[in-house]
């Protein structure tokens, strides 16, 4: 038995303790913003926000999660104009789209610790993140103009 | 909770018969009617290979075009979106262009599998916007005219008096209005214009086509995770399954011991699935599928498996060996796949023979969604969702392995997580159906993980390729001869031919146009062991790698500069025609040629733009060169210069510069983002990509062993160059030609920086 937030909300999961979050909002929460990519935290698609720290949701077991609070895509803000939203809209980032929540969910977890990155530093923070249509020198500019709040 | 694909539930109640009439009741503004007779190319301005697809094109305004008594403009989409922007954007954009509508208020709505409805649907061969450019315009503007019609019935004036501008058509005299959605009703009453009577905007009068600006539909919805994909569809009651499948091509299972897998909490139920028949085509691999209350409880309930394989005769398929089979086929004549002149004699005459070889491995996709379907029983009927490059095949497909008529499914496309060629193949659309026919009709999810995507792909042949170029005593290029062997696409299809097929031969080996007087292209014997698949850009991507390689490497014999002697071997400009020198009739792109001729003039072009944006020629330090290449696939002309810096074997790649002639450019903003990513995937194929198989099983699982580029490798800049033309230059293709030149012009840059030539990929550590 675990309790925790997710996207504000209290929730009670009482099932296998091994199951990793990713499955957990998926397919008992439907919550499916949270993409899987590799179940092996190699791409970063199903990164999610635990207690402000960006996670890989497919390695993370439901038993790491009592009292913790997880914040997805559909939780990153109301309307959807977290800066970083609003910026990877401007800089027409995504082309399939597919890993672009697990994407702006690292990249707005950068910018909390880290509000005025380098590039060496958008580069290390993003790089655990792969966008198989090959997106990254929109990526980049996104970050670098959500940091500048452009 | 539950979710249901809301896009194409949508697409649903307003384009299927029984929806339509239930939407006219409810909102009385629909022009949609889908009663109307086909009408296929009857239009075309020029003529397209459009006409030559299963169930051609389609310019009906009834079919694809609602209006609401709101004044909201759905337009259908009814080829799949998998991201570059053609299927959900670029042809709904073109209808809105001409319909004069405001793209604000339009909702693109996706269309089901039916081609009989929507004309062809297959997704790939870079074929959306050449072939709907036309039919999509004509669209827009027969329903323009309509509501132009209605306007000036209900006003009672002269036609030539009023005109559509902005989603309201005006009275130019008196300056009165109607808006779109008052006149729904009314212009859907009409019959749709004579195809001679249509009246197409001038291009200087365009709102969106040939701007850029229009964002992808899917923007707001991909940013805030609301986009849904194959792996999102949630239906209720649904059960999750996935499913071990044998590791050998062709392998059966010989016995299974399912006991723990089924005391997992959670799983429900283990199916044993049925080989797949002697030719593959899409057909489900077989193995043993566990199905489930949750994706987990399947993961783990196919994890206490205990299966033990039959694998059949393809477990001797083993890379090292093949490879050496390849090589040894290419040292030896092959079957005469193009002959001019005479090769032999040149070779034998020159004064001078260049030779080299190159090898390339099996490539897989890696779509980042991997693949996913739902299937279930709905009201006597069958349902799927599945996101697919082939909405109406993979309907015809579904039937056939259900037994049922083609009516009977509905398929749903969801948004594509990447297609690259993988989700042309609807192998897990058939496993989703069989599974939920197992369970009565129960919706069902197949899940593929990373490692069934990997393991068991279509994945991109296994290439080794020779050349010899014989040079004249004035080092004039006399003979060229090209031997080529590599198992063909077709044996996935078919029983294996062993050497390619017309589409494989089309792809950059038989049209190579080289101003050379003697010319022999030959293919040498390979069997097929894995299924073969396209991959973005097919045999072009390793035809340029190998050919554009081999220029740069005889340039450095002669010490010439790589761009002159490029340009030199592919001559003045001209028209170059391979039909009359070839073997197999020649493949355009399924183009006619009189459309889309192989036009030296526009090769030339596109390396001469590249090198100058690229500043050619300028002094590099140590460690850095630039790498030039030039290829004409799907119809359009691309060039790459790739700048590149080796510093202790590690790349780093500051700029890259591809020219694109694409013809006349529909959505260049849309272009740049596919070239971008083309040179971030030709990237990973250069310097990771390897597909290899140990005792006929893939050795390769994740993105552990089969990387992909990241962020902090990827190039910092690529500039995209597109070359303007007017409208009647006919487009042609943009999301697989960006790739095939990069690679040989990384490589040539790696030359340059380094000496070191690379004739074998991956680069890997090469350079280390």
């Amino acid at each position: 038995m675990a309790n925790l937030r997710v996207n504000g909300q209290e929730r009670t999961y009482d099932g296998d303790p091994s199951m990793p979050l990713l499955w957990y909002l998926r397919d008992e929460l439907g919550l499916t913003g949270t993409k899987f990519g590799c179940g092996a935290a190699l791409c970063g698609n199903c990164t999610v926000h635990v207690n402000g720290e960006a996670v890989r949701s497919c390695v993370t077991p439901m038993s790491e999660l009592g009292g913790k609070s997880v914040i997805t895509i559909e939780g990153l803000s109301a309307k959807g104009d977290h800066p970083v939203q609003v910026a990877w809209r401007d800089n027409r980032v995504p082309q399939c789209g597919y890993c672009q929540t697990g994407q702006i969910m690292q990249a707005a977890a950068l910018l909390a610790k880290t509000p005025g990155p380098t590039d060496a530093q958008i580069a290390e923070a993003m790089a655990g993140n792969i966008c198989r249509c090959g997106c990254y020198q929109r990526i980049h500019a996104a970050v670098r103009a959500a940091a500048r709040g452009a | 909770m539950t979710k249901f694909n809301t896009h194409t539930k949508i697409a649903i109640a307003n384009v299927s018969r029984r929806g339509l009439l239930k939407g006219v009741a409810a909102t009385g503004g629909l022009v949609l009617a889908a009663q109307f007779p086909i009408v296929s190319g009857a239009f075309a301005d020029y003529p397209t290979g459009a006409t030559e697809m299963p169930n051609g094109t389609v310019n009906n305004p009834k079919v694809f075009i609602s209006i609401g008594s709101d004044g909201t403009v759905s337009i259908v989409a009814a080829r799949a979106e998998m991201g570059n922007g053609a299927a959900r954007t670029a042809l709904p954009m073109m209808v809105a262009d001409e319909l004069e509508a405001d793209w604000k208020r339009v909702r693109v709505v996706q269309g089901p599998g039916d081609e009989r409805t929507y004309g062809n649907q297959d997704t790939d061969g870079s074929r959306s916007v050449r072939h709907w450019i036309q039919p999509m315009r004509q669209c827009g503007a027969a329903a323009r005219m309509m509501l132009e019609q209605a306007a000036a019935t209900e006003w009672k004036v002269e036609l030539a008096e009023v005109e559509a501008k902005d989603h309201e058509v005006v009275h130019k005299p008196s300056g009165r209005k109607l808006s779109y959605g008052h006149l729904a009703a009314a212009a859907a009453a009409l019959p749709v214009p004579a195809a001679d009577k249509l009246r197409l905007k001038d291009a200087g009068a365009f709102r969106y086509i040939g701007k850029g600006t229009t964002p992808a539909y899917d923007l707001f919805d991909i940013t805030t995770g609301k986009a849904v994909y194959g792996q999102d569809v949630i239906l209720p009651g649904m059960k999750f399954a996935v499913i071990a499948r044998p590791p050998v091509l062709g392998g059966k299972v010989a016995s299974v011991d399912a006991s723990a897998a089924l005391k997992v909490p959670g799983v429900e139920k283990v199916v044993t699935l049925p080989p797949p028949p002697a030719v593959y085509k899409f057909a489900p691999l077989g193995g043993v599928a566990v199905i489930a209350s949750n994706t987990w409880a399947a993961l783990k309930g196919r994890d206490a498996l205990k299966i033990t394989w039959d694998d059949g005769p393809n477990k001797s398929y083993d890379s090292k060996a093949y490879r050496a089979h390849l090589e040894a086929a290419v040292k030896q004549p092959g079957k005469v796949e193009r002959n001019v002149g005479d090769v032999d004699k040149a070779l034998g005459s020159a004064a001078r023979v260049i030779t080299r070889e190159y090898y390339a491995p099996h490539l897989h996709h890696a779509t980042m969604e991997p693949p996913a379907a739902t299937a279930r029983m709905n009201e006597g009927r069958w349902e799927v969702w599945a996101p697919v490059q082939s909405p109406g095949g993979t309907r015809e497909d579904v039937a056939a392995a259900l037994s049922v008529t083609t009516a009977e499914i509905t398929l749903y496309p969801t948004l594509l997580g990447g297609g690259f060629g993988r989700k042309s193949k609807c192998d897990f659309a058939i496993e989703a159906a069989l599974l939920s026919r197992e369970l009565g009709g129960t919706p069902v999810k197949v899940v593929w993980t990373r490692e069934d995507d990997v393991r068991h792909g279509f994945y991109h042949t296994v290439t080794a390729e020779r050349f010899e170029a014989g040079l004249d005593a004035s080092n004039n290029v006399v003979g060229w001869r090209h031997r080529s062997a590599s198992p063909s696409i077709l044996s996935t299809f078919a029983p294996d031919p062993k050497h390619p097929f017309f589409i494989e031969l089309g792809m950059g080996l038989v049209d190579t146009p080289f101003n050379v007087p003697n010319i022999r292209v030959e293919s040498g014997e390979a069997q097929s062991h894995v299924r073969i698949g396209w991959f973005r850009s097919v045999n072009n991507v390793v035809n340029a790698w190998a050919i554009q390689s081999f220029v740069a490497e005889m340039a450095n014999e002669l010490g010439k500069d790589p761009k002159d002697f490029l340009l030199e071997l592919i001559g003045p400009p001209r028209i170059v025609d391979p039909r009359e020198q070839v073997t197999t009739p020649w493949w355009n792109y399924g183009e006619p040629f009189q459309t889309y001729p192989v036009d030296t003039g526009r090769l030339r072009n596109v390396a001469e733009l590249a090198a100058r944006e690229a500043g050619w020629g300028k002094q590099l330090p140590k460690g850095q060169g630039l790498g030039i290449a030039a290829h004409r696939s799907f119809v359009t002309y691309v060039a790459s210069v790739v700048h590149v810096v080796v510093d202790k074997g590690k790349l780093t790649i500051p700029r890259v510069d591809t020219a694109i002639d694409c013809g006349y450019c529909v959505h260049p903003e849309r272009v740049r983002s596919q070239i971008e990513g083309a040179a971030v995937m030709g990237l990973t194929l250069a310097k990771y990509g390897a597909i290899t198989v140990k005792n006929g099983a893939v050795e390769q699982s994740n993105f552990n062993d089969y990387p992909v580029v990241r962020i902090d490798e990827a190039p910092v800049e690529v500039r995209t160059h597109i070359v303007e033309h007017a409208i009647d230059v006919p487009p042609s293709g943009v999301g697989e030609p960006g790739m095939p030149p990069f690679a040989p012009a990384l490589c040539n840059a790696i030359f340059a920086a380094t000496g070191k030539r690379i004739r074998e990929l991956p680069i890997g550590d090469q350079l280390v």
